[in-house]
């Protein structure tokens, strides 16, 4: 209980920091954003969205800077990010919030995906170490590893989708002839487009699991306890998992945090090839379209997605290893 | 040998056993030709200096080696079956239940994951026990006997001081009242006070239980209170066997000597500590005669060629001061 409140009280501190940060760093920037979105708009902006900008912006000479502070804060808490330019005139609110589920769909499920089945065939290929599945996998996985998301992302649509004569699609989260909803045909439709992307994600992060997973297994097996579950007569299986890839997963959590944390933003490659409507996607459109609100919005979900991914790690750790629930 | 004197047949029979690590510049024989009895009860002791095989020995014996080290040859008897030529599962079925092993560093041989109950819970089950019950009461009793206190089979072995973890070890060890326990230097990461109070429990535990102990150490004063039996290993090769006392009192081999003199004594006259000049061979490349010539300060001709244990006062050692014709001039 009392790891939980100093992991919480932690928490709070440090997404509060970041929150300070994201209202500094503007603020410190030369150039003026907010007379860039005025200027773009040839002044016909919504008073208020310039207002908002303006005090997101610290550009707003009317209000002394704790003030502005202030009202960032209570911006910030109540979703509040303004109006966006690239969306102009929709709220930065109502766009992310669409954006959102297709990413965690789609790169969170990858992403998921890629821990546990690379923890899964590192476990295999570090326990039967020099075998079969050993010299093959991880060296496979290794190499897609190394290959840039974009290409593999081009490939796939040239084999799966170009040379099958479209059998998979290539573009968007959905056909646009398909009306969404919770009905089979609509759900169907989803997966089939998120299968190259995903598959994409899959291929260049999986290797990064299996190798770390098959080294830290081989280290764990030299391992005393490992030899004593042997000695006990356990069955193979129970020492495999519960002696050896219990403890060895435990180095991997953070790794997992970390990867979990920047999927929110979004694999901006993947979802870029694939015309994937995610957050990476947006990102890249901010970007290129000098969104600031936008991509002040972006940043600041980034920023809190990781801390929120560390916190769960945290907590994850604590219920794996006994350990750390007694360190703080 | 001790075992003609006794009419129990040996639960440990060990003949030739010979370990070798395959390594980049050849095979490397940690355990050389290595005889070895123990009868039901019976607490023997092994000792040697580190990297001489004792416990590779011990690892061949309960047949826990892992590669890159392998068994080349030799039969590990256990209660009239091989251990060596055994099945995986005929093995698993033995381990434990009729032959458990306590490792040197308890911090490292308890599953730091997972809590010590889990853990003799798992052990119980591999071997057919299913009644949860039966489980929890015989943990309980076993924690018992070692002196920790039963809620501790809720505790995570961190949470244990490293004396505790070793001595639910032996509990462990003891589950199912085995015929013989292996013990790896399990006192070598105590403190002295520690050291003494596990050995004198297990001393007790074992003629309580009446299993027979293996207890390889370094630590030659350590073994002299509370075994029957001492094995000197030097070089992979035992080198002298016989009764504790016996060995201590008149030491057959000139490495035992060397040994016995490293230590100094409580009471008696005060002698100067002498250790053994020189460093163990590079088992690679061992010596072709006797392994400890090259320090030894009785060297003489015959030591060019390696010794059979040869019958000395009170002990078999490997040297060939006892060799029939040279002890018959010396006497």
């Amino acid at each position: 209980m009392r790891f939980l409140m100093h992991r919480l009280g932690f928490f709070a501190l440090t997404l509060w920091a970041a929150i300070t940060v994201n209202f500094f760093i503007p603020r410190l920037m030369p150039g003026d954003p907010a007379s860039a979105m005025m200027a773009r708009f040839h002044g016909r902006v919504n008073p208020a969205a310039i207002h908002a900008m303006e005090i997101a912006f610290g550009v707003d000479d009317q209000q002394s800077l704790w003030s502005q502070y202030v009202g960032y804060l209570h911006n910030t808490v109540t979703g509040n990010f303004g109006t966006s330019l690239t969306y102009f005139p929709l709220s930065v609110s109502s766009q992310i919030a669409q954006a959102v589920p297709w990413t965690l769909g789609l790169v969170g499920v990858a992403t998921v995906l890629a821990f546990l089945g690379g923890t899964l065939i590192g476990t295999i290929s570090g326990w039967r170490r020099g075998g079969t599945v050993d010299s093959i996998v991880p060296p496979v996985f290794v190499v897609t590893s190394a290959l840039p998301y974009f290409w593999v992302g081009m490939m796939m649509i040239l084999v799966f989708s170009v040379w099958t004569n479209g059998a998979l699609p290539n573009d968007g989260a959905y056909s646009l002839d398909v009306v969404p909803g919770f009905t089979m045909p609509f759900i169907t439709d989803v997966l089939r487009h998120a299968l190259l992307p995903a598959m994409t994600v899959l291929i260049t992060s999986i290797g990064g699991w299996i190798l770390t997973m098959r080294n830290n297994m081989v280290t764990v097996l030299a391992e005393d306890y490992v030899r004593m579950g042997r000695a006990k007569g356990l069955s193979s299986r129970k020492i495999m998992y519960q002696y050896a890839a219990r403890n060895a997963l435990l180095p991997n959590l953070a790794g997992f945090a970390m990867s979990l944390g920047f999927v929110v933003a979004g694999a901006i490659l993947v979802e870029y090839v694939f015309n994937y409507p995610g957050l990476g996607y947006m990102l890249l459109n901010a970007v290129n379209n000098l969104d600031y609100p936008l991509m002040q919005a972006l940043f600041l979900m980034i920023t809190v997605a990781v801390l929120v991914a560390v916190l769960i790690c945290d907590f994850l750790t604590a219920w794996l290893d006994p350990r750390a629930r007694s360190a703080s | 040998m001790a075992s003609a004197l006794v009419p129990d047949a040996p639960v440990l029979e060990v003949r030739g056993l010979t370990v070798e690590y395959e390594t980049a510049a050849g095979p490397v024989r940690a355990v050389d030709d290595f005889d070895l009895d123990v009868l039901p009860g019976e607490f023997v002791g092994v000792v040697g200096e580190s990297g001489c095989g004792k416990s590779t020995m011990l690892f061949g014996i309960a047949q826990l080696l892992s590669p890159p080290a392998r068994i080349s040859a030799g039969s590990v008897s256990f209660r009239g079956r091989d251990l060596v030529t055994m099945t995986a599962k005929e093995l698993s079925a033995t381990r434990w239940r009729d032959l458990s092993v306590v490792m040197q560093s308890a911090m490292n041989a308890l599953n730091p994951v997972t809590q010590l109950g889990k853990q003799f819970e798992d052990t119980m089950r591999a071997h057919g026990e299913r009644s949860g019950e039966v489980i929890q009461q015989r943990s309980v009793e076993v924690l018992q006997l070692v002196g920790i206190d039963p809620v501790h089979l809720k505790s995570y072995p961190h949470q244990l001081s490293g004396g505790m973890r070793q001595r639910a070890m032996i509990a462990m060890a003891l589950l199912f009242t085995p015929d013989l326990v292996i013990m790896d230097e399990p006192t070598s990461a105590l403190d002295v006070v520690a050291q003494r109070s596990l050995m004198v429990q297990i001393k007790e535990l074992q003629q309580r239980l009446g299993f027979a102990v293996v207890f390889v150490t370094h630590d030659m004063s350590l073994v002299s209170h509370f075994s029957d039996r001492l094995v000197v290993m030097y070089a992979a090769q035992a080198v002298e066997i016989g009764p504790t006392r016996a060995v201590f009192d008149n030491p057959g081999h000139p490495y035992t000597r060397g040994l016995l003199d490293a230590f100094p004594s409580i009471r008696g006259p005060r002698v100067p500590l002498t250790g053994i000049p020189g460093s163990p061979p590079n088992l690679l490349n061992p010596p072709v005669g006797c392994r400890f010539a090259p320090r030894c300060p009785h060297r003489f001709e015959l030591c060019d060629a390696p010794p059979p244990l040869y019958e000395a006062p009170g002990s078999l050692a490997a040297c060939h001061l006892h060799a029939p014709a040279v002890a018959e001039v010396s006497r």
